[in-house]
């Protein structure tokens, strides 16, 4: 993997510190004008999520991390890993429990995903921003109730637990924004 | 920043700011008897300062700042001059940094840096009125001493690993390619702890800079007997507006120093810049009894117009022209 030199530094290049792969959030060149210059950063840690402050004296280099992000299709879980594909190539790669994190909840197969690849393995998994899911369980629906603004747990198949208005039903089919969690509509079938 | 890559970076209001702010300037200038020169951009020597690097344009270097000319000019005619002029340093870019600014250099004669310090003051002051804004009573604060306070031991005996324990204390990232050099571990701590707390609407001089960063400062023992620079710097909130200096007259001691710069030069592995020779001609031909000072017009503006980065005020930043 190439070096990055702290001249190359902007948001959203992928670098190794401490044997764990970062993206740079920001960076901001500091130099008094007789001194030496430094960069200033705040970097995510790809894997724990964790953003960290860290600064680097200009000039120094640091290693790239070999992170891509591709869009898969989700095929399936065997209980222990989620399993995907590549629509071009076919590839099947699988996800374990720390790179899908929360993301099984809104996992329904056949669902492209964009999946973060580090060294070739998957390392987070994003759901799509909306996905459609039918309701497993929830209260019967209060019937014309669309006013009241009232709201109710609905269960997913996937074990995701979803605000709804009243009146919808058990086995509706709702959209969902996976980035809040959030119900969204009703979606006509 | 504006949406297309052709369209400038500042407004119109910036830039008429801009023009404002320079004939405020020419005007005080004229109004203390300080002439205005012009010296050339390119030079046939660099500086040497392994913190500030020059751009080559063919077999010249343009100039990170107009001193040196200056200086001969000083020595052949002993006269304050002023000048405004647009520098170029490469590598520097950023909020704050831009490769190509204007400096406000100007010097006086029969002045040392503090007597300077009250003259930069008075043009702030002078400049603030024009754009209607409060131009405060300045914090006067001590490099030496305040590192001393930070590292809990006196300037002299502070090495590296204090001012890295002073991160650590503090859970700060400090970063150890940092190695041996104290200055360039100061230069973090200064502006990690001390330039950071600077209120914005508050005008701080810095003095009693260590003798290591004197650059072409003259050099005293300060009250705590600890050698000192006689050199300032005026910040305006957190930006660092202006580098001033007692200006060295010492050729031998001058030459000394850019040889030091250039066996720093050499053990960093950078580009070997040579020495200017006239400005060492004419410090041994006499160079008056001067202090001098740079001011960053850009950042003066940025404070001026209440504007967040340097490519707002400049029509045309590096990363759009």
């Amino acid at each position: 993997m190439a070096n990055y030199n702290t001249n190359e530094f902007k948001g959203g290049l992928k670098i190794m510190l401490d044997g764990d792969p970062h993206t740079i959030v920001e960076n901001e060149f500091v130099k008094p004008g007789k001194g030496q210059a430094f960069t200033r950063t705040k970097v995510r840690n790809l894997k724990t999520g964790r953003t960290v402050e860290r600064t680097f004296k200009s000039g120094e280099s640091v290693e790239g991390a070999d992170v891509m992000d591709t869009e898969m299709q989700y095929l399936y879980s065997d209980g222990e890993m989620w399993h995907f594909m590549d629509p071009k190539s076919y590839e099947q790669l699988a996800a374990d429990k720390t790179a899908i994190g929360d993301t099984h909840l809104w996992l329904i197969e056949e669902a492209m995903c964009e999946v973060t690849l580090f060294n070739g393995q998957p390392l987070a998994v994003s759901p799509p921003n909306f996905v459609e899911m039918a309701i497993k369980e929830t209260d019967p629906g209060v019937r014309g109730d669309t006013a009241t603004g009232g709201t109710k747990p609905a269960y997913m198949d996937t074990g995701a637990v979803v605000k709804v208005p009243l009146f919808i039903e058990e086995g509706e089919v709702i959209k969902i924004d996976t980035r809040t969690g959030e119900y969204v509509s009703r979606v006509k079938s | 920043m504006s949406d297309a890559p052709w369209q400038p970076g500042a407004s119109l209001d910036v830039i008429k700011q801009s023009a404002a702010l320079r004939a405020c300037i020419r005007d005080y200038m004229q109004q203390h008897t300080v002439l205005e020169v012009v010296t050339p951009a390119l030079s046939s020597a660099g500086s040497t300062d392994p913190n500030i690097h020059s751009f080559r344009a063919g077999n010249y270097y343009l100039h990170t700042s107009p001193e040196f000319p200056m200086k001969r000019l000083l020595a052949a005619y002993a006269c304050d001059i002023y000048q405004i002029a647009t520098v170029f340093r490469d590598g520097e870019s950023g909020r704050n940094h831009n490769a190509e600014f204007s400096l406000l250099e100007w010097y006086r004669v029969g002045s040392d840096h503090l007597k300077l310090i009250d003259d930069v003051l008075a043009l702030l002051q002078r400049v603030a009125q024009q754009f209607n804004r409060r131009c405060p009573a300045p914090n006067i604060i001590r490099y030496t001493e305040i590192v001393a306070t930070l590292c809990e031991k006196s300037f002299q005996d502070v090495c590296v690993a204090d001012v890295k324990k002073v991160f650590l204390h503090h859970n700060r990232s400090y970063p150890d390619a940092i190695g041996n050099d104290l200055d360039a571990a100061l230069d973090l701590l200064i502006d990690e702890f001390v330039v950071a707390e600077f209120e914005p609407d508050q005008i701080t001089v810095m003095l009693d800079y260590p003798a290591s960063q004197a650059s072409l400062a003259r050099v005293s023992v300060n009250a705590r007997q600890i050698p000192i620079a006689e050199r300032f710097e005026i910040y305006w909130g957190r930006l660092e507006l202006a580098n001033g200096f007692h200006e060295l007259s010492d050729s031998a001691e001058q030459r000394a120093r850019f040889e030091k710069d250039q066996r720093i030069r050499r053990a960093r592995g950078q580009q070997s810049v040579p020495m200017d020779e006239h400005l060492l001609q004419a410090l041994a031909s006499g160079l008056p009894d001067c202090a001098g000072v740079a001011l960053g017009l850009d950042r003066l503006l940025m404070v001026l117009s209440n504007q967040q980065s340097i490519d707002q005020v400049l029509a045309f930043s590096t990363e759009r022209a």
